[in-house]
């Protein structure tokens, strides 16, 4: 379970470029959400996980992880248990090593002295083998000959090969052709999914944001403007986030969350009332969600 | 005939002693090996570490036996332990010289890793400050010389080899057992997961960093073993030579750097062990070529100019290739269009 406590985050203080990144942001993450993120950019997603992996420390609040108190601990001990991904294919790997040394680093077996063992090898391509793109036979390779999508599946099995108590994922196949991006969205669920992973995903695309996971957080200025769960993100629909996502730099008001739905839970006559008068759109939507139930 | 036999005699000889050379200034290619290959750092400090180990091998193998007679004489008890401590003085010599270049690597890492000071600039603070302290352990003479009796690894050695087929070349056998050793530690280290985080370092601080390892901690631990090696090679270079001079170091780290890129020129890309294999391979050549050229006559303080002058082209000389190639395609672009302009439809 990882909690922030009213964390706060101000980059270039007491000067004109002052930035209020992170605004006393508190958020609880069960074990085993999988919670997307999403946002404009500058809403403060990537400095929200670079708060969780101590890539600074935080001006205010408290980090807890699995019952520990986090937030004084350096990035690379954070590491054992937090698992990162970014959007730049090239950041997970080092490029000049064989894809087995780079496996061997992520695996940390053993002391400083220890040498890659044959059962290491044989394991590395067990596990390679898993994402169907052929690195089993390519062991010896170095990473840097690899294409983008190749790199960041082997990030992901890198970042995941003991199972971290909490997976962040940066936009992590915004980079990535249409068809690679499938490939490895659909390796990071079946990933999160067999091992239980409590994850957070960044991402742009609203279907995804939608489609995975069972939470979805909206950020903005620093911000959580929306925190979507269970019946209520099951009613949201691709159209009623991008409307939320361009009202968010503004002002959002009570009535345009009952435009979008959001507060819709109880089936008040009073409530549908008002929704019917003020848009018919709204028909359009639910027609939509009950559409997509059918499918699931 | 014989003149073409003394020809190629005396280019053989001229082969000996670029072996020679190539032996000694191949540690500090493969100290450099392990700094800037590996870990991706220009470590600037390498000409003070070279002669911080000629200082303090030269130093101690001087004055390590007369201390440890002089104890031996005190505490007639322990004389036993004394007397073998004065007779193990020119190895005791060599472990000291290391250990002074462990010192420096890590005043470098520390300043460049917990101190904020740039990478560069740690390096050329620490080889400024090292100047004073070589002054300070020879106590401020800027030449020392060897005394014919003292014992070093080169008498030890030329005494074991006396009677062989290997006599005149005690000085080569000690600088490729010195060498192989090196190269087979880097060999073997390099694949142990310090080595591999070493490397990685040098490849990408971010990812050691998601291993949970910390790249400061590398940084630290190969930076201390590359200036172990430089200190080695300036120890044993001053010893073979019987002096130290204080400026026996100067131009080390562009004159190792030549050597090492022309190895890379054909190791590129390869496994480590083929690149450390390189690096001595191009320490010979690069040796070998300037002997020649020095019997050609050319002027032996040419050394440094034509080291600066290959780091130079074996750095740029892939980027000016493509530069030049860029320049003929917008050259051949221009013209056409001119023609295409001078068209007169």
């Amino acid at each position: 379970m990882l909690i922030l406590n009213d964390i706060s985050k101000t980059f270039n203080p007491g000067t004109v470029d002052a930035k209020l990144a992170l605004n006393h942001v508190s958020l609880t993450v069960n074990d085993g959400d999988f919670i997307t993120i999403i946002g404009a950019n500058g809403a403060g997603k990537s400095t929200l996980f670079n708060a969780v992996c101590g890539s600074f420390v935080t001006d205010t609040g408290t980090i807890f992880l699995d019952g520990k108190n986090i937030t004084m601990l350096a990035e690379h001990k954070r590491a054992r248990v937090i698992g990162r991904l970014f959007q730049d294919p090239m950041r997970g790997t080092a490029p000049d090593m064989s894809i087995e040394e780079n496996l061997s680093l992520a695996a940390g077996e053993g002391g400083w002295l220890s040498h890659m063992s044959l059962r290491n090898r044989r394991e590395f391509r067990e596990r390679l083998a898993l994402l169907g793109m052929g690195l089993e036979d390519r062991l010896k390779q170095p990473v840097g000959l690899l294409s983008g999508g190749q790199r960041q599946a082997l990030t992901l099995l890198m970042a995941t090969y003991h199972p971290p108590k909490l997976l962040l994922l940066d936009e992590h196949t915004a980079a990535l052709d249409p068809g690679t991006a499938r490939k490895v969205l659909e390796l990071t669920a079946s990933i999160v999914r067999e091992n239980g992973l409590t994850c957070l995903m960044i991402t742009h695309n609203m279907q995804d944001a939608l489609d995975l996971g069972n939470r979805t957080i909206m950020m903005g200025a620093g911000e959580i403007l929306y925190d979507l769960s269970g019946p209520t993100r099951e009613k949201a629909t691709v159209q009623s986030l991008v409307r939320l996502f361009s009202d968010a730099s503004g002002k959002t008001t009570a009535s345009d969350r009952m435009l979008l739905g959001l507060d819709l839970e109880a089936d008040t006559p009073d409530e549908e009332d008002r929704m019917d008068e003020e848009e018919p759109k709204k028909e359009k939507k639910g027609k939509k969600n009950k559409g997509k139930k059918k499918k699931k | 005939m014989n003149d073409v036999l003394a020809f190629f005699a005396s280019y053989l000889d001229v082969g000996q002693t670029a072996l020679e050379l190539a032996m000694f200034n191949g540690l500090t290619v493969l100290a450099l090996f392990l700094s800037y290959s590996m870990l991706n750092v220009c470590d600037l400090s390498t000409d003070g570490c070279y002669t911080l180990g000629a200082a303090v091998g030269v130093v101690t193998v001087i004055e390590l036996p007369k201390l440890f007679l002089g104890l031996a004489e005190a505490n007639p008890d322990a004389a036993g332990f004394y007397n073998a401590m004065a007779s193990a003085s020119p190895y005791l010599s060599i472990v000291l010289a290391m250990l002074a270049g462990m010192v420096s690597g890590l005043v470098v890492a520390v300043l460049q890793t917990r101190m904020g000071v740039q990478s560069l600039l740690a390096g050329i603070v620490v080889n400024t400050g090292l100047y004073s302290i070589n002054l300070i352990i020879t106590g401020n003479r800027s030449t020392v010389a060897i005394m014919r009796k003292t014992d070093t690894v080169f008498t030890l050695m030329k005494d074991g080899v006396k009677d062989t087929f290997l006599a005149d070349q005690y000085k080569l056998a000690v600088g490729v057992i010195a060498v192989v050793l090196v190269a087979v530690f880097l060999i073997l280290f390099m694949r142990t997961k310090l080595g591999l985080a070493i490397h990685a370092t040098g490849s990408n601080a971010d990812m050691v960093r998601s291993s949970s390892i910390n790249p400061a901690f590398t940084t630290t631990i190969g930076l201390m073993i590359s200036n172990s090696f430089t200190a080695l090679s300036g120890c044993l270079f001053a010893q073979q030579a019987k002096s130290f001079d204080i400026n026996t170091g100067s131009g080390m780290v562009t004159v190792a750097l030549a050597s090492l890129l022309i190895g890379g020129v054909f190791t590129a890309r390869r496994s480590v062990w083929v690149r450390v294999i390189g690096a001595i391979v191009g320490t010979f050549i690069f040796r070998l070529v300037y002997a020649i050229a020095l019997k050609m006559n050319m002027p032996a303080y040419m050394l440094k100019a034509v080291s600066a002058i290959i780091v130079v082209l074996a750095i740029s000389g892939p980027y000016l290739v493509k530069q030049l190639k860029l320049l003929r395609r917008r050259a051949a672009a221009n013209r056409e269009r001119g023609e295409a302009y001078a068209d007169p439809q």
